[in-house]
């Protein structure tokens, strides 16, 4: 359960197989939607927007509480102006007037807009007064045609895989080729050993007899019992030396990275997005945890972000082989809304929720006390110098060993942050003088005290 | 070289036809050993298809598959909320102002909570009245998560849910209204404003409500004489720190007098300040925590003790009583000329059950004048009334009750009538009673309804006239559970909750403009004016305790002769004066520190904790004077395994008696008189190992708690779990030093407070100045010490309890206590004096002369191990010394043990290996050693080994496991939090700001704790005062712990 590095050999297998699939499947989706887009473009033209334009407007403004093809805070907006038009009989100057000051609307009274306030729990949506109509026409415009995004996924797509599985063959094909090379050299090795002895016989030079006289080089060993001591002495002693490497290793869990309930990748969050640790982990600041957030927390953003859309780029090989598409990770969004009861078709909490139980992987025994904030808040530490390189981890996994041996280690080598802190103000002074220091480590700090770790 | 000797082995072997001999020959025993029976016989073996070899193969299998799932380690889940509560982070503490108000204990306190759980309770130093929490208080928190409480509504012993109940009690009051029967609440007293409010209200819908406040110790005397002379049902106010004189009559104000919270204005004025502290005398039979501390003890039988009140006021008033006093008569007439120096700066206080008495001691402290004494803001923490009691008992036997619903009360433990009580209930049509566990009533109710715990229930206080206290939840209820208020409110078919409704009494009658908010956050509140109801005749809170019909079918003709005019004052103290001499001896019922009324006797930490008198533990027991234990052939002795044992007595009280009480030969009870606490023997719903001591309530009658006693010697011997086996110092005055206060003014403190001298080099020089190391720097961050002033130290145990609760101090049962195997981090030495005074000892030890001869050391050391009849005693809390110079360190063979830089004594328990080195080089004898495993382990079923229990435990301090040594850390978790908060802020550190549990637990202000390199702080000041010494200061030890000397006014007039 522990140790899981090889564990989706099978799903790499697969992974590849998929890639291979997908290798013909996308290039022809990717054409239709070609077809399709260059169709929606000329008829936006039409409108007096531009949708390039109001796309980026729409993110900027709106993006946050709707989405075009499906309900969030507010309603889905694809092709809003027409419906609004068809179904309830309302202009563009209604949404001019909506967008520019939808507070005032509702209470005026209008009859839609106290509708769709009600409907979608009384959000008032922010007014927007300075979008210019032309600004709403763009938007509307995008709304109504959203322009495509290039397609590179079918670029980097096609490409990647085919050199991957080209390098593979290559990589093969050399290593055949020194093995042969490896097969030649023994076979002429061979028969030049023969050939020699050929040329001995001939010769008349009789080398076998001379050996039969020697002892044979064990028994020799064994009658030497000073080399035998010697020996034996240099076994025990290394058998010793690993002994004492395997049993100094039990309990210390680097590089554990057990599965999760939920598959939470560090590497999009912390990396991707460039997610402050602290936004989640908020604990860390000021408590000796640093705190699993809480699922809320994971809905401040994730109830507009419902799905997975991937960078730019595209899923990169590694990825791809490991199946985290963007399907798999949009199915790790809905497994955090079943966990914690959102309904997506009604953008509301059902109350039915169940905690998510997370497998802990930095395990401090319990007679060890550390406090993240002491780190974090006080001494300025990185997360990073002991969680490693998180922003890179898929999987999390436990990167520092977590012994005595490297807390106390850190603690003689750091220097205590004491600038600006008026705490350290009269200790700095008299300890550096004492030690004869102009910047003290935590250790002279008195960080090496049983009794500041274990009670 | 071979001898022929032939060796016998018996007598036996000598007849040549012993049968058993012969047989031995044969065989190797003499009966025959039944083999089959565990080998299995020979068929069963045959048949089975298991041979050896298979049998091997699963010992192999199952021995690799262990050792091979051993190599996994385990999987640890975190689950965080799904919503996190926005106040909570996860490894900070919350803490939330609250009271308690159980009936007995009162008090405001601040309550710390982990991650939703209550673990700690603290004081509330906004409090201006009872804002310490005593030991009881401090305990409470693990009556919380009892596993053995109610855990939802029981209906004829049936698990039924609210509904059923809310319905068939609805339909009971119904009936009651319409049959013009009685609906009886019997509660304990509340003190709550909107309590009463909702009983009125209640009263208001009709039927006949009768509401009894029923206190299982009553003060009901006091509150008569209060009310007849005052004209409102509450007790009178005493500051302590205001008196210079104080004369107890056989009150216990530091302890459970007249509802407590006495001790920490008491101990202001014990601290030599100026030249002055308080005079303190004590005339009592018990010895109780009050008399320990006084100045000076004078042993009187409660008889005798209404014969001095009598003659102290005559005295006073210039007049004069018959009666004889014998003895006392010259302690007391020192007291009339010292109260007259005085100077209207006196008090008097007495803890006697008699209205007779408690009028004179109200008109003695009118007469005085003193500012202690103030009967204008009265406290209301007791209301009962022993009269509508017993009404209502006998309206209850003579069928005319139709409900009857109790809450807060057990009466049928706690009432001496009990059978008459419980005869009553079954002419009861319907009778509910909350509690939180299964108890005696609950036994015999018909609908049990689960009540809350304080700490999951709203409420609010009146503990003094204008001072009130809130009680807010802490945690969710953690069973199907409801508090009495908010029943009774469904009950009346309102659909507020108790929340609402308190906040509506309060933003009508208290706060008068005031915050809720702020009074909640503070959990007190100060209201400048009048009690609240006193403008509403009708709401008096007071008259609703005693409902006026009661009154007129009071029967004790005597009190209400005595109490009409002013002139009964006289007659009061003639019938005092002519108080005469009953057969048998005086019993004295008391309340014990641990368990008090004994609400809280299924909480472990209670049970564990030693009195501070006899310090015995999981017991109660009869006290007896030596001459009269000597007579009636009563013994205690120790016994070869450390423990003590003791006989048993037979007591009986007009015929009720009770057998086998332990006996406690008591130093310092007066003869004539035998001491028993009430609270102990409960055995409904408690766990076998909690059934402790003796149930004394059936010698409770009439609600007196002086009672005449015949007492006999029982057959067996008891054992105790007694942790302190010397009872005397044996003259070695350098561990507790004290003084009087004449010297302590005149004397340089080099002759009262003398530094040990050792020889250097043929010179006598001060033990402090010799060292075997070297020193280390300690002037650099921070340096702790502690302070323990002697004189405002009244013994409590407050602290012992803070200790235990902060540090996960596990209880470890009878039986190993017994052992000498208590785990208290902080223990409170008593001492007697074997002399008349500690000082009397030492004088004893140095005029030691040779080994035998009148002054000779070897008897002379055997008569100082013996206490006086009445000594002088002294406390002394004792936890690590925390030495720099540490005897137990330099003897760690694995440096388990190392000292800090702040000098603190660090202890590593994952490295200690146990070989109890330490324990044995600690002149002190403040290591513990874990002998068991006591978490997770059913051989000690307290608290540690259920889910519940552990809820309790701090998770900044590690749980030990087995055979490792613990000790005092000088709560290191808590110093270490403030340094880093302060580091977090940016700021320095401000005195006051670290504090230990023992120190912020005190309420008295004897444990005060710091940084001396902060030069400006309270225990720098006190390091360098006169009064300053370490404990067993020529051993060299130089600890971070200090003393101050005790100073006894000795002052006659």
């Amino acid at each position: 359960m522990k140790k899981v590095t090889y564990r989706d050999q099978i799903s790499k297998v697969l992974g590849i197989s998929l890639v291979v699939f997908l290798l013909f499947s996308v290039s022809l989706i990717a054409q239709d939607e070609a077809v399709a887009e260059a169709a929606v473009e000329t008829e936006a033209a039409a409108g007096g927007g531009d949708p390039v334009k109001g796309k980026s407007l729409f993110n900027q403004n709106c993006a946050a509480c709707h989405a075009l093809n499906r309900k969030m805070t507010g309603p889905a907006l694809a092709n809003v102006e027409a419906r609004l038009a068809e179904d309830e009989g309302l202009d563009k100057e209604w949404l001019y007037a909506w967008i520019k000051n939808s507070p005032g609307m509702i209470k005026s009274g209008d009859a839609y807009a106290v509708k769709i306030y009600n409907e979608y729990n009384q959000a008032a949506m922010t007014a927007f007064p300075t979008l210019s109509n032309q600004d709403i026409d763009d938007i509307l415009a995008y709304t109504a045609a959203p322009p495509s995004t290039p397609p590179p996924t079918q670029v980097g797509g096609t490409n990647g895989p085919v050199a991957a599985a080209s390098s593979g063959i290559s990589n093969e094909v050399i290593l055949g080729a020194l093995a042969l090379v490896f097969g030649l050299l023994v076979f002429m090795l061979m028969s030049v050993n023969k050939t020699l002895r050929r040329v001995m016989e001939a010769n008349g030079v009789n080398v076998e007899e001379e050996r039969e006289k020697r002892l044979p080089i064990w028994k020799a060993f064994a009658k030497n019992q000073f080399l035998v001591l010697v020996t034996a002495i240099f076994l025990l002693l290394a058998s010793g030396y690993f002994a004492y490497g395997w049993m100094m290793q039990v309990g210390v869990d680097q590089g554990y990275a057990p599965i999760q309930p939920i598959h939470y990748s560090h590497k999009i969050h912390a990396g991707d997005n460039k997610i402050e640790c602290k936004y989640c982990h908020s604990s860390a600041r000021v408590s000796k945890h640093s705190g699993i957030p809480s699922l809320n927390v994971c809905m401040n953003c994730h109830k507009s972000i419902y799905e997975y859309k991937g960078n730019p780029e595209g899923p990169s090989r590694e990825d791809l082989a490991n199946g985290y598409t963007n399907e798999f990770y949009t199915g790790e969004i809905k497994k955090l809304y079943a966990a914690v009861g959102w309904d997506e078709e009604n953008q509301k909490y059902t109350g039915e929720s169940t905690p998510v139980e997370w497998v802990r992987i930095h395990n401090l025994p319990d007679f060890a006390y550390f406090n993240h904030s002491q780190h974090v808040s006080v001494a300025g530490v990185e997360c990073q110098t002991c969680h490693g390189p998180v922003e890179e981890m898929e999987i999390m996994y436990q990167y520092s060993p977590l012994t005595m041996g490297w807390c106390i280690n850190c603690h003689r080598e750091t220097n205590v942050k004491v600038e600006g802190n008026e705490y350290y103000e009269k200790i700095h002074a008299e300890l550096s003088k004492k030690y004869g220091v102009e910047t003290l480590t935590a250790a002279q700090m008195g960080g090496l005290e049983c009794g500041k770790c274990h009670y | 070289m071979a001898s022929n000797k032939k060796y016998w082995k018996s007598e036996a072997e000598l007849n040549p036809n012993d049968s058993i001999v012969e047989t031995l020959r044969q065989n190797e025993f003499v009966e025959e050993i039944p083999v089959d029976d565990f080998l299995g016989d020979k068929d069963t073996l045959e048949s089975t298809s298991t041979n050896r070899r298979d049998f091997l193969k699963y010992v192999g299998f199952s021995t690799a598959a262990a050792s091979l799932a051993a190599c996994e380690g385990p999987v640890i889940k975190s689950i965080p909320y799904v919503v996190a509560p926005e106040n909570i982070v996860p490894g900070v503490a919350n803490y939330y102002a609250t009271s308690i108000a159980n009936g007995f204990d009162f008090a405001s306190i601040l309550v710390k909570t982990r991650e939703g759980r209550p673990i700690k309770v603290e004081n509330n130093t906004y409090a201006k009245v009872n804002g310490g929490a005593n030991a009881r208080v401090q305990a409470s928190v693990l009556s919380l998560y009892d596993s053995t409480r109610l855990q939802g509504p029981v209906a004829e012993g049936e698990e039924v849910d609210w509904d059923t109940l809310d319905t068939r009690v609805k339909a009971a009051i119904g009936a009651a209204r319409t049959s013009g029967k009685q609906i009886a609440l019997l509660t304990q007293t509340y003190a709550s404003p909107s309590t009463s409010r909702l009983v009125e209200e209640f009263k208001a819908l009709g039927g006949a409500v009768n509401h009894v406040t029923y206190d299982a110790i009553s003060e009901d005397a006091a509150l008569t004489a209060f009310e007849n002379k005052y004209g409102e049902r509450a007790l009178a106010d005493y500051d302590f720190e205001k008196a210079d004189l104080i004369i107890s009559f056989g009150a216990d104000f530091l302890a459970d007098w007249q509802g407590g919270g006495y001790d920490s204005g008491y101990s202001k004025g014990r601290i030599p300040s100026n030249g002055k502290m308080s005079r303190h005398v004590q005339f009592e039979a018990n010895m109780s925590l009050t008399g320990a501390n006084a100045d000076k003890r004078v042993p009187l039988t409660p008889m005798f003790q209404k014969i001095a009140i009598a003659k102290l006021y005559a005295a006073l008033n210039g007049s004069s009583v018959g009666g004889e006093l014998g003895d006392a008569q010259r302690a007391l007439d020192s007291v009339v000329a010292q109260i007259r120096k005085s100077k209207g700066k006196a008090v008097v206080v007495s803890g006697i059950a008699d209205v007779n008495v408690q009028a004179v001691v109200l008109a003695i402290n009118e007469m005085l004048g003193s500012d202690a004494f103030n009967p204008k803001t009265p406290r209301y923490t007791r209301q009962g009334s022993t009269q509508a009691v017993n009404t209502l008992i006998a309206d209850m036997n003579s069928g005319k009750v139709g409900v009857l619903i109790m809450d807060g009360v057990n009466p049928m433990f706690t009432l001496p009538n009990a059978e008459a009580f419980k005869a009553g209930l079954e002419k009861v049509d319907t009778s509910v009673a909350f509690s939180t566990n299964w108890n005696e009533t609950t036994e015999v109710v018909d609908y049990t309804a689960a009540a809350n715990h304080y700490l999951e229930s709203w409420g609010d206080l009146q503990l003094k006239k204008g001072q009130y206290s809130l009680m807010q939840p802490t945690i969710k209820e953690l069973f199907d559970t409801r508090q009495f208020q908010s029943a009774l409110l469904n009950w009346m078919g309102s659909d507020k909750n108790y929340y609402d409704y308190i906040k509506e009494t309060w933003s009508t009658f208290v706060l008068n403009g005031g915050s809720w908010n702020k009074a909640l956050q503070d959990g007190v509140f100060d209201s400048e004016t009048a009690a609240m109801m006193s403008a509403s005749e009708d709401a008096d809170p007071q008259i609703m305790t005693a409902p006026s019909e009661d009154k007129e079918e009071a029967s004790d003709t005597m009190v209400e002769e005595a109490m009409t005019a002013g002139a009964s004052i006289d007659a009061a103290v003639r019938s005092l004066a002519g108080t005469s001499s009953s057969e048998g001896m005086e019993l004295v019922l008391y309340s014990e520190v641990s368990m008090g009324d004994g609400q809280q006797a299924s909480n472990p930490w209670l049970q564990e904790f030693p009195d501070p008198i006899t310090r015995v533990s999981w017991d109660n027991y009869v006290t007896v004077s030596k001459m009269d234990a000597e007579s009636l052939g009563l013994t205690n002795w120790n016994v070869a395994n450390g423990g003590m044992n003791g006989s048993y007595a037979k007591l009986t009280v007009n015929g009720v008696s009770i057998d086998k009480v332990p006996v406690v030969v008591q130093p310092g009870q007066a003869k004539g008189s035998v001491g028993l606490s009430l609270g102990y023997g409960k055995t409904v719903g408690m766990k076998s190992e909690m059934q402790t001591g003796v149930n004394a309530y059936p010698l409770y009658q009439d609600f007196s708690n002086v009672q005449s006693v015949t007492i006999e010697k029982a057959d067996g011997e008891h054992e105790f779990a007694c942790v302190q086996l010397h009872k005397t110092m044996m003259g070695r005055g350098d561990i507790i030093k004290e003084t009087t206060l004449e010297i302590f003014n005149t004397k340089d403190h080099a002759e009262w407070n003398h530094v040990p001298q050792v020889s250097l080099d043929h010179q006598e020089v001060p033990a402090t100045s010799v060292s075997l190391w070297d020193d280390f720097d300690r002037s650099i961050g921070h340096h702790f010490n502690m302070s323990i002033d002697l004189n405002a130290c009244t013994g409590c145990g407050a602290c012992v309890i803070a200790c235990h609760a902060e540090n996960n101090v596990p209880v470890v049962g009878k039986a190993e206590v017994r052992r000498s195997r208590d785990m208290h981090w902080l223990r409170i030495d008593r001492y007697y004096s074997s002399e008349d005074s500690f000082e009397a000892d030492n004088t004893k030890k140095v005029e030691f002369d040779g080994l035998s001869g009148d002054k000779g050391s070897l008897g002379g050391f055997g008569e100082l191990e013996d206490p006086s009849v009445n000594p002088q005693v002294a406390f002394q809390p004792v936890m690590c010394q925390h030495c720099n110079h540490a005897p137990c360190e330099t003897v760690c063979p694995v440096a388990a043990t190392s000292h800090g830089r702040q000098g603190q004594n660090q202890m590593a328990y994952n490295r200690c290996v146990g070989t109890r080195y330490c324990a044995n080089n600690c002149p002190y004898k403040v290591r513990r050693f874990n002998w068991f495993l006591y978490n997770n382990n059913d051989e000690f079923d307290f608290h540690m080994n259920n889910d519940l229990g552990k809820m309790v435990v701090n998770p900044d301090v590690n749980v030990r496991s087995r055979g490792v040594i613990e000790k005092c850390s000088m709560c290191i978790q808590k110093t270490q939090k403030t340094i880093l908060d302060a580091k977090r802020d940016g700021r320095v550190i401000a005195d006051g700001e670290f504090q230990t549990a023992c120190s912020s637990a005190c309420n008295n202000g004897a444990i005060v704790f710091g940084d001396i390199n902060d030069t400006e702080s309270k225990v720098a000041e006190l390091k360098e005062d006169d009064r300053m010494y370490h404990l067993l200061e020529h051993v060299g030890t130089k600890p971070n712990v200090f003393y101050q000397v005790k100073v006894r006014n000795t002052t006659e007039a």
